[in-house]
C-alpha cells in the first residue's frame, strides 16, 4: 500500500461522506459547503490520475463560481427546508428500492467486466496524447484545431446561457435615477446655471436646476 | 506520475499544516477555557433588543445573475488556458479558432452591457 | 516540442450551420443596438437565414461529412434538417403577433429559436456522442427559456422550470450512458462503436445503451418519460408549445435513429424491446390520457405523445422501409401539427384567446374555413385515407409487419382506434353543437400556415410518389 493508494481512499472515502452530507444535512447552506468539499476531493481523485488541469479547473470553476452560485439560489429561494424535509422519510423506501436497482446494475457491470476486443487497441489510439507533455498542453494541442467544432458548439452554448439569463431575470427598473457619466461630463455651464434677475423686495423662488429625463424633456 | 506527485509535496504539507492549527486553535478553547454559560449570555444579542426576526432573508435576484455571468466569463477563461500553453504548437489555425470563440463571446459581452446586465441600479 | 498543425477542416459540409450561426450573432448585436423595437426586422432576418440555410442544405448531394468525421451530411440527415428549419420559421411566423399581444415581444425570443435551430441541426448531423450531446445541450438549453419566456406568467414558468429539472435529468442520463458505452467500446464515434459491439458485448454496454434510448426518450418525449408534455404544451405560450411539438421533436427522432442504426445497428435485438415497448406505451397512454382533456392544447400534447409512438414504430423495425416510414411519418406529423397549432392560435373571440374544446362548438357556422381546416386535420389525425396521415401510418405500420412485429402494429392500429375518439369528437362539436363565440379573422400569417397545412395534407396523396421516394433515399443512406 503506497502513498497513492493511501490518498486515493482519504479522497473517496471523504469525497463519498460529503456528498452523504450534501443530501441529508438539514441546512441548506451546510449542504452546499458539503458540496464544496465533495467539489475539492474529486479535484484531488483529478490530481492522482495524472489530470493535473481538469483537477484545477474543478477547483477554480466549480468551488470558485458554481458553488457560489449555488449559494445564491438556495438564499434566493428561502424555502422553509426543514419543512420540506417532512416528507423526506416517507419517499426513503422508493428511494431505496432505486439505490438498489443502480447498485445491482453497477455489480452486473463490474461482475461481467469484458471488453470488447478491439475496445483496448481502440483506447490505446485514443490516447495518443504525449505523456511528457504538461496535462494543459496535451489538451491545448487538439481542442483548438482537431476539435475545433465541438469548441465553436462550447461557445454557442455558453452564449445561449449568457442570453437565457438574462432574459429571464433582468427585470429593467423604472424610476431609478442611473448615475451616467458621459452626461455628467457633457455638463456645461449653460445647462447648469440660469441666472435669475432679481426684483428688488421679490425674494427668490427656488427654481431648481434644469435638466433632462430619460425621455429628453426638460424637468 | 510520481514525479507529478511529488510536485504537490509542499502542497499536502500546506494543507495538513492548516489543518492542524485550525483544529488546534478550535479545539484549545474547549480544554482549557473557562466555561459557565447561562441562557441570557447565549442568547442572540441585536442592539439591546431580541432579534426581530429569522436572519436568513432572500436575496435579490441579481446576485445570481451577477453569478451566473461570472461563471461563464469564468469557463471562458478556463479556455484561455491550454490555448496560452499550446499557442506555439497549434498554428494559426488554433489561434483564429480562439478568436472566433472570443468573437461569439464578445457579442454576448455587448448584448449584456446594452441590456444594462451590468449595472447595480 | 514539434508543432501539430491539424489541417483546417472543410467547412462546406457545415455551411447551413455556420449561415445560421452568423445571423443569430448579427440579430443578437442588432437587438442590443436597436432594442426590442426591431423585433420585426430581427423576424424576418431570421426567416430568410432559416430559408437561406435550407437552401445550401438542400443543395447538397451525397454523404460528406467534417470535422474528423463528427459531422456528416447525408440525404437523412438534409431530410431531417430540412423538416426542422420549416418549424422553426413557422414558429417565428406564427409568433409574433402572439407575443406582441401579451407584451413579451423580445427579440431574444427569435434569436433563441435561431439557436436552438442550429442546436437540432447539429443533433440531425451528429455521428458520434460527443457532438450529439452538444447538439442537444445547445437545443434544449434555449428551449428551456423560450418555455418560460413569459416570465411574469406562473404557468409558462411553472413550464420553464419543468423542462429545465427534467430535462437537466435526461442529459444527465443521456451523458451517464455515453459515459459507459465510451468506456466499454473505447469509442465514441458511432461506426467504430458498431464495429466494437459486433459479436458479443458486456452488460456494460447493454446498461450504457438503455440509459442513452432513456435520456433520448425524454426528448422525444415518449412513455414513460413524458410526464412534462402535457404541463408544457399547457404553460408555454402557444407558439412556443407550437415550436415544442414539431421542430425538436424532428431532432429527437432524427438522432435517435441515426445513434440506433449506425452505432447499435449489430445489437439490434437488444434495443428492440426497449423501442417497442416505449412505442406502445406511448400509443397507448397517447389514446387513453387525451379522451379526458377540455384544454385543446394538452389534447395535442398527448396526441404528439402518441404520434411519438406511431414514429418509433417504423425505428423498432430498425429496417430500411422502417427508417422510409419513420420520415415519412415525421414529415406528415410536422404538417398536421403546425396545422392544429395554427387553428388554435386562430381561436381569439373579442380581443381574447381561448383554447378549450368547448371554444369550438359550431365553429362551421361561424367561421368555416376554420372548422374545414380542422376537420381535414383531425380526419388525418386518425389516419384517413386519401390523407397525409394515412400514409404516415401505412409505412410505419408496413414496415412493422414486413419485421414480423405483428403485436406491435396491432396494438398501433388499435390505439389509432381508440385516438379517433377523441379527434372526431373535435369535429362533432365544431359542426353539430351550438354555436359559441365566433373567432375574430386571424392574422395572415396564421391563415398561410393553416391553409398550406390543409393544403398539403389534402393533396399528399398526389405527392405521395415524389416523397416516398426521397424518404427512402433518405433511409437508404443510413444503413
Amino acid at each position: 500500500m503506497n502513498v497513492i493508494t493511501l490518498f486515493f481512499y482519504l479522497f473517496s472515502g471523504v469525497l463519498i461522506a460529503s456528498a452523504v452530507m450534501v443530501v441529508s444535512s438539514r441546512n441548506p447552506v451546510h449542504a452546499v459547503l458539503f458540496l464544496i468539499l465533495a467539489f475539492v476531493n474529486a479535484a484531488g481523485l483529478f490530481l492522482l490520475m495524472g489530470a493535473e488541469f481538469l483537477a484545477m479547473i474543478l477547483i477554480v470553476v466549480y468551488v470558485g463560481a458554481v458553488a457560489v452560485l449555488f449559494l445564491f439560489v438556495v438564499m434566493m429561494l428561502d424555502v422553509d427546508f426543514a419543512e420540506l424535509r417532512q416528507g423526506f422519510l416517507q419517499y426513503l423506501p422508493i428511494g431505496a428500492v432505486i439505490s438498489a436497482i443502480f447498485f445491482i446494475e453497477l455489480a452486473l457491470v463490474v461482475g461481467t467486466w469484458q471488453l470488447a476486443p478491439e475496445a483496448l487497441a481502440l483506447r490505446k489510439a485514443a490516447a495518443a496524447a504525449p505523456v511528457d507533455a504538461m496535462n494543459a498542453r496535451a489538451l491545448g494541442r487538439v481542442l483548438y484545431t482537431e476539435y475545433v467544432y465541438f469548441f465553436q458548439a462550447a461557445g454557442l452554448i455558453l452564449l445561449v446561457a449568457m442570453i437565457g439569463a438574462i432574459v429571464l431575470t433582468l427585470r429593467e427598473r423604472h424610476g431609478v435615477r442611473r448615475q451616467d457619466v458621459m452626461r455628467q461630463n457633457a455638463r456645461g455651464k449653460a445647462d447648469a446655471m440660469s441666472v435669475v434677475t432679481v426684483q428688488p423686495g421679490q425674494g427668490v423662488t427656488v427654481q431648481g436646476v434644469k435638466r433632462k429625463d430619460a425621455a429628453g424633456q426638460e424637468v | 506520475m510520481q514525479n507529478l506527485l511529488v510536485d504537490y509535496l509542499p502542497l499536502v504539507l500546506f494543507i495538513g499544516l492548516s489543518a492542524v492549527i485550525g483544529l488546534a486553535l478550535m479545539i484549545a478553547p474547549f480544554v482549557v477555557a473557562h466555561q459557565n454559560p447561562d441562557p441570557e449570555k447565549l442568547s442572540a444579542y441585536e442592539c439591546g433588543f431580541n432579534a426581530f426576526d429569522d436572519a436568513r432573508m432572500k436575496f435579490d435576484v441579481r446576485f445570481y445573475l451577477v453569478a451566473i455571468l461570472f461563471i461563464i466569463f469564468d469557463l471562458e477563461v478556463a479556455f484561455l488556458f491550454p490555448w496560452a500553453v499550446a499557442l506555439k504548437d497549434v498554428g494559426a489555425f488554433g489561434f483564429w479558432s480562439m478568436m472566433v470563440f472570443l468573437g461569439v463571446l464578445t457579442i454576448g459581452f455587448v448584448y449584456e452591457w446594452r441590456k444594462g446586465a451590468l449595472e447595480w441600479d | 516540442m514539434n508543432t501539430v498543425i491539424s489541417p483546417v477542416p472543410a467547412l462546406g459540409p457545415a455551411l447551413p450551420e455556420i449561415v445560421l450561426a452568423i445571423a443569430s450573432l448579427g440579430l443578437v448585436l442588432l437587438g442590443a443596438i436597436r432594442g426590442d423595437g426591431a423585433k420585426r426586422l430581427i423576424d424576418w432576418i431570421a426567416i430568410l437565414a432559416l430559408v437561406v440555410a435550407g437552401f445550401i442544405l438542400l443543395e447538397g448531394q451525397g454523404r460528406v461529412s467534417t470535422f474528423n468525421d463528427a459531422f456528416v451530411v447525408d440525404g437523412f440527415a438534409r431530410a431531417m434538417k430540412t423538416l426542422t428549419i420549416i418549424g422553426s420559421i413557422a414558429a417565428i411566423l406564427m409568433s409574433s403577433r402572439f407575443l406582441t399581444e401579451l407584451k413579451i415581444a423580445r427579440f431574444e425570443y427569435t434569436v433563441l429559436i435561431l439557436l436552438s435551430t442550429i442546436g437540432m441541426m447539429m443533433m440531425c448531423s451528429a455521428n458520434e456522442l460527443i457532438s450529439l450531446y452538444l447538439g442537444v445541450e445547445l437545443q434544449s438549453l434555449a428551449l428551456y427559456v423560450v418555455a418560460a419566456i413569459h416570465r411574469d406568467d406562473a404557468k409558462s414558468s411553472e413550464a420553464g422550470l419543468k423542462y429545465f429539472v427534467l430535462g437537466a435529468l435526461s442529459s444527465g442520463m443521456l451523458l451517464y450512458g455515453m459515459s459507459l458505452v465510451y468506456g466499454f467500446t473505447g469509442s465514441v464515434t458511432f461506426p467504430t462503436i458498431a464495429k466494437a459491439v459486433t459479436g458479443g458485448h458486456g452488460s456494460g454496454v447493454m446498461i450504457g445503451l438503455v440509459f442513452i434510448v432513456a435520456g433520448l426518450a425524454f426528448k422525444m418525449s415518449v412513455v414513460p418519460f413524458h410526464m412534462w408534455t402535457p404541463d408544457v404544451y399547457e404553460g408555454a405560450p402557444t407558439p412556443v408549445a407550437a415550436f415544442f411539438a414539431t421542430a425538436p421533436k424532428m431532432a429527437a427522432v432524427a438522432m435517435t435513429t441515426r445513434i440506433l442504426i449506425d452505432a447499435f445497428l449489430p445489437i439490434v435485438k437488444d434495443w428492440q424491446p426497449i423501442i417497442a415497448f416505449a412505442a406502445i406505451a406511448s400509443m397507448v397512454l397517447g389514446a387513453f390520457a387525451a379522451i379526458a382533456q377540455s384544454n385543446i392544447k394538452r389534447l395535442m400534447a398527448y396526441s404528439s405523445i402518441g404520434n411519438m409512438g406511431y414514429a418509433l414504430v417504423g425505428l423498432a423495425a430498425g429496417t430500411v422501409q422502417g427508417v422510409e416510414g419513420v420520415v415519412i411519418f415525421m414529415t406528415t406529423y410536422l404538417a398536421m401539427t403546425l396545422g392544429v397549432f395554427a387553428v388554435i392560435l386562430a381561436m381569439q373571440t373579442g380581443g381574447k384567446r381561448v383554447e378549450t374544446v368547448a371554444d369550438l362548438a359550431g365553429a362551421s357556422r361561424t367561421s368555416p374555413a376554420l372548422a374545414f381546416v380542422m376537420a381535414a386535420l383531425m380526419f388525418s389525425l386518425i389516419g384517413i385515407p386519401p390523407l397525409a396521415g394515412f400514409f404516415g401510418k401505412f409505412y410505419v405500420f408496413a414496415a412493422a409487419i414486413e419485421a414480423k412485429l405483428f403485436v406491435l402494429a396491432v396494438i398501433g392500429i388499435v390505439a389509432s382506434v381508440v385516438s379517433a375518439f377523441y379527434y372526431l369528437r373535435l369535429v362533432k362539436v365544431m359542426y353539430f353543437d351550438a354555436p359559441a363565440p365566433a373567432f375574430q379573422v386571424a392574422p395572415l400569417e396564421i391563415r398561410g400556415v393553416m391553409y398550406a397545412a390543409a393544403a398539403f395534407v389534402i393533396v399528399f396523396a398526389v405527392i405521395a410518389n415524389p416523397i416516398r421516394t426521397m424518404a427512402a433515399a433518405a433511409a437508404k443512406s443510413l444503413f
